[in-house]
């Protein structure tokens, strides 16, 4: 079984329904390298989640090809191709029948794994997303929403797939724990660093979590394939820059930190001091409460490391 | 059969060989009654009764899959097959009983044919609801996974589909069990027939009532036993 990352290609990947006009996926081309995690986002009608399921097959390419490490997705089988690859919903989707070792274990099993190796494996997930051994003997309606979709994660990841497709995965989940969730999940991929693709209609999330991001507009279309930092700074054109907002500008701001930038080697006495892992946001809006013109930037030790003017920040 | 059958007519001669006060006044239950005929009456009775409801019950559930397999399968079977059990279960069951005399004479088939055909309705609209039931996120996800179509149905529509179908199962028991007391019309078998025998024997109380307590009691014991299946079978159901 893979157990690398490995790198996903579209090629021209394309989704026309008969009964609907015009396609769902237009010639979609883009490569997600091996462990980095590729959202797609866009309006509704954009085909993301058509896109998303064009990779394990729950729908069938028109035209065009998608490779996993360099081969075809339509050189396997396809059973065999999607117990390869990690599947995560936004309605989670447990089996409310099994308990929830049953339930991580679900692809194992297929595969042929022996019973205490999945004990073992389920024991070992439950721990990666942060739930205690207990839960193992738990049936799904006793969990809460948030509980659920970790143990949605854990199942996906129970066969150790090279790659993983995730479909609004905390879409369904109150503000607060999302973050905690996404917070958790990225926590996760610096460990496991697996190919993700991440389909969201929040460009927020999608800036939060993304190494890359895919807007797709109307019919399937790819507008823009970059890092979240290009595609803030500069959208290709009008349909991204309102798809990111006006405020785009401050959203650029919150993906860098003080300890990015290049400082002027002053003591700044007097000035008032932030530590280097703020963002740039947190810190614009700091300078702008406090009516200051620059900060002195300080390492975790506390020592001051340079001073950081106003126009830095928004350089 | 030790007591006669009285099919048409005919003087009813109550045997009152060894009978007691209170059989001669007919008194609401009389123990001595039911010491002495408990073995020549009442339990060859009973043991009619669950074996016309076990075959009437078996065989319906072995229709009604079938017919729900195909009706799940191909929706457009699922209409008709729904309308044909509702015109069954419709039939008054004493019309059915003689209706089926002509075609399948005067015996068990008569009666298990009509018992299953009641059994039907329950059986196979509790079994369409329950694969209906399961939500649509577990089987896409199972897909999504790499269960094949067959691994789907066996491994998660079937046993989510469980919990209605064992309720249809506790009802058609139940029913069953109730309905077959009327099968002494036609052949002189089940808890119907000491029932009959009594009221034909001047409304000999302790009888009827004696046979009606145990279909009472049967029905019951059924119910709980598949009850207690269900719990076994589903455990997860009861977590809600």
């Amino acid at each position: 079984m893979p157990t690398e990352a490995a790198e996903l290609v579209f090629d021209e990947a394309t989704k026309v329904y008969p009964s609907r006009e015009g396609a769902a996926v237009d010639r979609l081309s883009l490569t997600v390298p091996a462990g980095d995690i590729c959202v797609l986002v866009g309006p509704s009608g954009g085909g993301k989640t058509t896109a998303l399921k064009l990779v394990n097959r729950l729908i069938p390419l028109t035209s065009g090809d998608i490779r996993i490490d360099g081969a075809s997705i339509l050189e396997h089988d396809v059973v065999e191709l999607r117990r390869s690859i990690g599947y995560v919903i936004q309605q989670v989707g447990l089996f409310p029948h099994m308990t929830i070792e049953a339930n991580i274990g679900t692809v194992p099993k297929l595969l042929g794994r022996p019973r205490s190796w999945i004990k073992t494996r389920s024991a070992e997930l439950l721990e990666l997303v942060g739930l205690d051994p207990s839960y193992a003997k738990r049936f799904p309606a006793q969990l809460s929403g948030g509980e659920r979709q970790r143990i949605g994660l854990a199942r996906a990841l129970a066969a150790n797939p090279s790659l993983m497709l995730m479909d609004e995965p905390f879409g369904a989940i109150d503000p607060i724990v999302r973050a905690r969730l996404q917070d958790e999940f990225l926590r996760l991929q610096q460990e496991l660093r697996k190919t993700v693709v991440f389909v969201t209609h929040d460009i927020d999330e999608a800036i939060k979590v993304g190494d890359r991001i895919a807007i797709l507009r109307e019919g399937g279309r790819l507008a823009q394939y970059d890092t979240p930092q290009r595609i803030l700074e500069r959208p290709v054109d009008d349909f991204v820059a309102d798809f990111v907002g006006r405020d785009r500008a401050l959203k650029a701001l919150a993906l860098r930190k003080l300890g990015d930038l290049e400082l002027s080697p002053a003591t700044g006495d007097g000035l008032p001091r932030l530590a280097a892992d703020t963002s740039l946001r947190d810190a614009l809006a700091f300078l702008v409460a406090e009516r200051r013109d620059a900060l002195v930037v300080t390492g975790t030790d506390g020592a001051p490391l340079g001073v950081a003017r106003r126009e830095d920040l928004l350089r | 059969m030790t007591r006669g059958w009285h099919v048409a007519g005919g003087p009813v001669i109550p045997s009152f060989g060894r009978s007691s006060a209170c059989e001669r006044s007919n008194g609401w239950f009389c123990t001595d009654w039911l010491q002495h005929h408990w073995g020549d009456t009442l339990q060859p009775a009973l043991v009619q009764h669950i074996e016309l409801t076990l075959i009437a019950v078996g065989i319906g559930f072995a229709i009604a899959s079938g017919l729900a397999l195909v009706g799940f399968r191909w929706q457009l079977f699922d209409a008709p097959f729904g309308a044909f059990s509702d015109f069954l279960y419709t039939i008054p069951s004493l019309a059915l009983f003689q209706l089926l005399v002509p075609i399948t004479g005067i015996g068990v088939p008569t009666v298990e044919v009509a018992l299953v055909s009641y059994t039907l309705f329950i059986l196979y609209r509790n079994m369409i609801a329950g694969l209906k039931s399961v939500p649509e996120e577990a089987i896409e996800v199972a897909r999504g996974m790499g269960f094949t179509r067959l691994q789907t149905f066996v491994k998660v529509e079937l046993p989510l589909a469980a919990p209605a179908v064992i309720a249809g199962l506790r009802i058609a028991t139940v029913s069953t069990i109730s309905i077959a007391t009327v099968a002494a019309f036609i052949i002189p078998q089940g808890l119907g027939e000491p029932i009959f025998t009594g009221i034909q024997q001047n409304l000999f109380r302790t009888e009827i009532l004696a046979a009606g307590m145990l279909a009472v009691l049967l029905g019951l014991t059924a119910d709980g036993l598949l009850a207690l299946l269900q719990r076994v079978v589903t455990p997860w159901s009861r977590i809600r």
